[in-house]
């Protein structure tokens, strides 16, 4: 059982490798624009500008009031029947994942900027600095700082979460996973499989944050 | 000559409070001014609005002829031109003690490294500071992170500079360090705006003492006129206030006090 079990494993590395490949692109792409859209955010909220605030904050409330999934759905079914645009699944899970966790991280960074003493703005003006350069050289770098550890406890969540695009029909690592029990039985091993392999994805970026913290909050 | 500042019927509100009144004022080039008054009469506001962290409401209010009040006011050019150092030094503190100083003259006046740093270098020699110059602003004490503020505002080459409280957080001993920065500054002829509650360094330093209550200045006059014969009640009571530690009997009766 054992060796057969090992033996499996091994033969389906290949297709479950192209499974996790699908799993961390998905998940890789979602980060990279969540961060880059959540910074943004961040700095445009603390603009303090009314009408942009309240754009912000609806998307923010859309987010955060409806799930995941629903986006999913609402986007890979919803977009060919109201703007016969239709998303091929892997890029319509990374849209929502971007525009989710870019809110997650957006307020994460606007509570970042907004912890920041308002004399570091004040001082920054005080020399003549305009808006880019205040953010740019004085707020963001303290920010970013404050703002790394709570945000890598939301890309854990981001690929943690991108296992709901098997649900549009992405074939990631759950789905692999799932094909290959279908075919073998094997569903304590192959899930186990799966158990390590998110396991061993986030759990060194929870411990990078927490030591992060650690080491910050010293400082 | 018209005056490098001049105030005239100024007025701000915060919300419904009014917390400058009708303020007149004109500032001569290389004028030293003290503004005094108690807590909260809005002379720390008066130096924000001058340096645009404030937006005033009417009134008028120029620099060098030019009405900041214009909707069309560049307020980055003003700023460079009236340095301002806070009461909690604020220095920027990821960076090092030389980029606070060079943030302003390279990325906003785009000189030259070389040029401003030999102009950063100079400055925290004659504050005696050069050796900190790679230092972080968590390193070094209150006292030097002010003087350290003092020059990353003078690196700029502004025609005035306002003080708001600058010793007001610092320990005693740091205080003396601060202040004698600052009247190296007024003798060399600097357009200074101060804010203090050290009423021996006002009257030192001053040319004009400013005396302000409830948002309205009630008095200006000579600092020798202002500390032995103030012209209004609010101001005489304001001044015993502090004449009452220095009319502390200089030892206690029963133990006598180490000298120091």
């Amino acid at each position: 059982m054992a060796s057969s079990g090992l033996e499996l494993l091994w033969v389906s590395l290949p297709q479950l490798a192209r499974g996790a490949g699908q799993t961390l692109s998905i998940s890789f792409l979602s980060i990279a624009i969540s961060t880059v859209g959540g910074v943004l955010y961040g700095v445009l909220r603390t603009l303090n500008v009314t009408w942009l605030n309240a754009i912000l904050r609806i998307y923010l409330e859309l987010f955060r009031a409806i799930p995941v999934l629903v986006w999913l759905y609402l986007l890979f079914f919803g977009l060919p029947i109201f703007f016969g645009l239709s998303l091929p699944s892997f890029w319509c899970a990374v849209l929502v994942l971007s525009l989710w966790g870019a809110s997650e991280v957006g307020e994460v960074a606007r509570g970042a900027l907004h912890s920041l003493p308002r004399g570091q703005r004040e001082a920054g003006l005080s020399i003549g600095l305009n808006a880019a350069q205040l953010y740019g050289y004085v707020l963001l770098p303290q920010a970013l700082k404050r703002m790394t550890p709570p945000t890598i406890n939301v890309y854990t969540r981001i690929i943690k979460t991108s296992s709901l695009a098997v649900l549009i029909g992405v074939v990631d690592v759950i789905k692999v996973g799932q094909q290959i029990i279908e075919r073998t039985y094997e569903s304590v091993l192959i899930y186990g499989a799966l158990f390590l392999f998110f396991f061993f994805i986030c759990y060194p970026l929870s411990a990078a944050s927490r030591v992060l913290e650690r080491r910050w909050t010293q400082a | 000559m018209s005056a490098l500042i001049e105030f005239h019927g100024f007025n701000k509100f915060y919300g419904e409070q009014q917390v400058l009144n009708g303020i007149d004022l004109q500032v001569q080039s290389g004028e030293v001014i003290v503004i005094l008054g108690p807590s909260g009469c809005g002379k720390s506001t008066l130096l924000r609005c001058l340096n645009g962290l404030e937006e005033a409401h009417s009134g008028s209010l120029k620099f060098v002829g030019r009405e900041l009040l214009d909707k069309a006011t560049d307020w980055r050019e003003i700023r460079q031109q009236i340095g301002m150092v806070f009461q909690s030094y604020h220095l920027f503190p990821h960076m090092n003690v030389l980029d606070n100083l060079l943030l302003g003259p390279l990325k906003v006046q785009k000189r030259q490294r070389r040029e401003a740093q030999h102009q950063a270098e100079a400055l925290l020699e004659r504050v005696g500071l050069l050796d900190k110059r790679d230092a972080f602003p968590r390193q070094l004490s209150g006292g030097q992170q002010q003087r350290i503020a003092i020059v990353r505002s003078l690196c700029m080459n502004p025609r005035v500079m306002l003080f708001d409280e600058v010793t007001a957080a610092l320990d005693p001993e740091m205080v003396k360090e601060v202040l004698q920065v600052i009247q190296g500054l007024a003798r060399e002829g600097m357009t200074l705006l101060i804010v203090t509650h050290e009423m021996a360094f006002a009257r030192a330093v001053a040319d004009r003492i400013v005396f302000m209550d409830a948002g309205r200045i009630l008095e200006q006059s000579p600092p020798e006129i202002f500390f032995t014969n103030p012209q209004t009640a609010r101001a005489q009571q304001f001044l015993e206030k502090f004449s009452f530690v220095a009319t502390l009997p200089e030892t206690n009766p029963t133990k006598e006090l180490e000298p120091l």
